[in-house]
């Protein structure tokens, strides 16, 4: 855990960086710090290995005042990735995800297998161990970083705009398997990034802040897109904070409503007379199975004997429990029944998610 | 007879029997000459490294100190020994003193700008590994700086064997000895010899010292400008 206790930061020439900062990183939890330029972000990350020291206050990792420990030891605990990653041009990439191992000792076998094992984590193929890190992509550079500050396992990494040098598909790419290996490695991490969308997709927990270096909430991504401390921070945040919670809650948080359903052997009338019970002009097909066959036109159905002899349409996009309520929205705007209608694993029919719904989730 | 005409002048240009009787003092003066430059150029290193380290540590410096090594290196060469004599005398040390002095200027300048141009995000990230500075500069930001501090080495190095030949008149001349020789003899071979000689050494030099490079710089060999 790393806690920031009244810490400030004030340069020589005047300009208050940070000012009295409290802020608690919770351990294995990804900690965004985001705001514009000049907020003091990249500040107060690097006080914590002591890269710039803090004016005042006191931060602590794990019960000890960073204060108090050579910064060089400091530094080869807590791992370090910066978006121009900084790979040594003159060692290859296996001196370089070796660097840390060499300056605490490591002997050779072991670091060695750790080469090994760490770029088979990041998903690098180990033939690169050998070339130097001009012979590589962008991407495959930034997998190094990563590779290189989790050398010694540290339990704390600090991340300064990680993705921000690579373009924006091999970003998302990265951005999700970077999220896959913490699942695995469970770091305590603090994340720097000016950008609000990487900071909801990224963060356990995000700390938005202001110029002059003023916290203006610490809140998980769900809490901070649903109440918003401050106009400064709805603006940050951006006019689709909706559609952003949106993308944060599973469908399975909402109740789906059970929807105007008739079996393919009703009798055509009793189409109708679902859908007029529902409001809708279309009626939901599911087999006796529960499996979801489409949906028909309520008023061809009932001049047919029964509802399977009329055109059973499939629904083009369907959601699951998984699914974001963005995805929802999506299928629903995209759909000619206007609903988003979810399913199980196994194509059974779940019910059905309105607008209605979803606005009342959000408001 | 006394007189002879040009075509004898040009056959006793290089009279081979003059450099077979004396291949003895020819190694000894192409050996000298190898001493001085070598040890020259070792003593301006071992100098121009802290000037250098000073430069950067404290940017105010960097000016004068460039001044300094400047105003030495523009001192006539033959004014500068003949100052140094009535301190050192007609010593090897007068020779090295002058010629490592005219090392410093280059010396000092490309290991400035050699260090100064190892990339920040590469220096923040030594730093952020956990590098003690002492342990930075030898491991990350010296073997950076070579290729441009080698570039030096190599004009001080050229520069010291043409200079070398100079230091002659204080008796400490190398292959300049040669010039001389030729000079007082009045008679062409032995400065022939000495300008070959001097200048397949300048040569050589610079060629081994780019080998040593490419086998020290690895990483930057099939690197693009």
């Amino acid at each position: 855990m790393i806690t920031f206790q009244s810490v400030s930061k004030r340069f020589p020439d005047g300009t208050t960086a940070v000012d009295d900062l409290d802020l608690e990183v919770q351990e294995g939890e990804v900690t965004v710090l985001v705001g514009p330029s000049g907020c003091g972000k990249t500040t107060s990350l690097r006080m914590v290995n002591r890269m710039i020291e803090a004016s005042s206050g006191r931060i602590v990792v794990d019960g000890q005042d960073v204060k108090q420990v050579d910064p060089p030891q400091l530094r080869r605990r807590i791992g370090y990735v910066i978006q121009q990653i900084g790979l040594f041009p003159h060692r290859t990439i296996g001196e370089n995800i070796a660097t840390v191992p060499e300056l605490v000792g490591w002997d050779k076998r072991r670091t060695k297998a750790r080469i090994d094992e760490l770029l088979q984590l990041v998903g690098l193929p180990v033939e690169v161990v050998d070339r130097y890190p001009h012979q590589l992509s962008g991407g495959q550079r930034q997998r190094v970083g990563v590779a290189r500050a989790l050398a010694v396992d540290p339990p704390i990494m600090l991340m300064d705009e990680p993705f921000g040098a690579v373009d924006p598909i091999v970003r998302s790419r990265l951005q999700d398997e970077f999220l896959r290996l913490q699942q695995e490695v469970q770091k305590t991490i603090v994340f720097v990034t000016h950008d609000i969308d990487e900071a909801i997709k990224m963060g356990d927990r995000i700390a938005i802040l202001q110029q002059g270096g003023v916290l203006a909430q610490y809140a998980t991504p769900e809490d901070l897109l649903a109440e918003p401390a401050s106009d400064f921070v709805a603006d940050f945040l951006g006019a689709e904070r909706g559609l952003k919670r949106l993308a944060l809650i599973p469908v399975s948080a909402v109740k789906a409503e059970p929807g105007p359903v008739v079996s393919p052997d009703d009798p055509g009338d009793q189409a109708l007379a679902a859908a007029e019970a529902f409001g809708s002009d279309w009626v939901v097909v599911v087999a006796a199975d529960r499996r979801l066959l489409g949906w028909v036109d309520a008023a061809e159905a009932s001049k047919r004997a029964s509802v399977g002899d009329a055109r059973i349409r499939p629904f083009r996009l369907q959601v699951n429990a998984d699914d974001s309520l963005r995805a929802a929205l999506n299928a629903m705007v995209q759909s000619h029944t206007g609903v988003a209608v979810r399913v199980s694993d196994g194509e059974r029919y779940e019910g059905l998610l309105t607008l209605e719904l979803l606005s009342k989730e959000i408001s | 007879m006394t007189d002879g005409p040009p075509t004898v002048l040009a056959a006793e240009l290089i009279r081979w029997s003059w450099i077979g009787d004396h291949l003895d003092d020819i190694r000894d003066d192409l050996l000298q000459h190898l001493q001085l430059t070598g040890l020259a150029v070792l003593f301006g290193m071992l100098l121009a490294f802290p000037l250098a380290l000073a430069a950067i540590r404290w940017p105010r410096l960097y000016a004068p100190i460039l001044g300094f090594t400047g105003v030495l290196f523009t001192i006539p060469s033959l004014a500068l020994f003949i100052l140094l004599i009535p301190f050192t005398g007609l010593k090897i040390w007068t020779a090295l003193i002058g010629l490592t002095i005219y090392t410093l200027l280059i010396l000092v300048r490309n290991m400035v700008e050699g260090l100064r141009g190892v990339d920040q995000d590469v220096r923040e990230a030594a730093q952020a590994m956990g590098y003690t500075p002492a342990r930075q500069l030898f491991r990350v930001e010296l073997p950076l700086a070579l290729p441009v501090i080698m570039a030096g080495v190599r004009i001080a190095t050229v520069t010291t064997i043409g200079l070398v030949t100079v230091t002659a008149l204080i008796g400490w001349g190398g292959l300049g000895q040669l010039f001389l020789d030729g000079f007082t003899l009045n008679f062409p071979t032995p400065l022939i010899v000495g300008v070959v000689l001097s200048a397949l050494l300048a040569f050589a030099a610079d060629l081994l010292l780019v080998g040593v490079q490419r086998g020290l710089t690895p990483w930057a060999r099939d690197r693009g400008s």
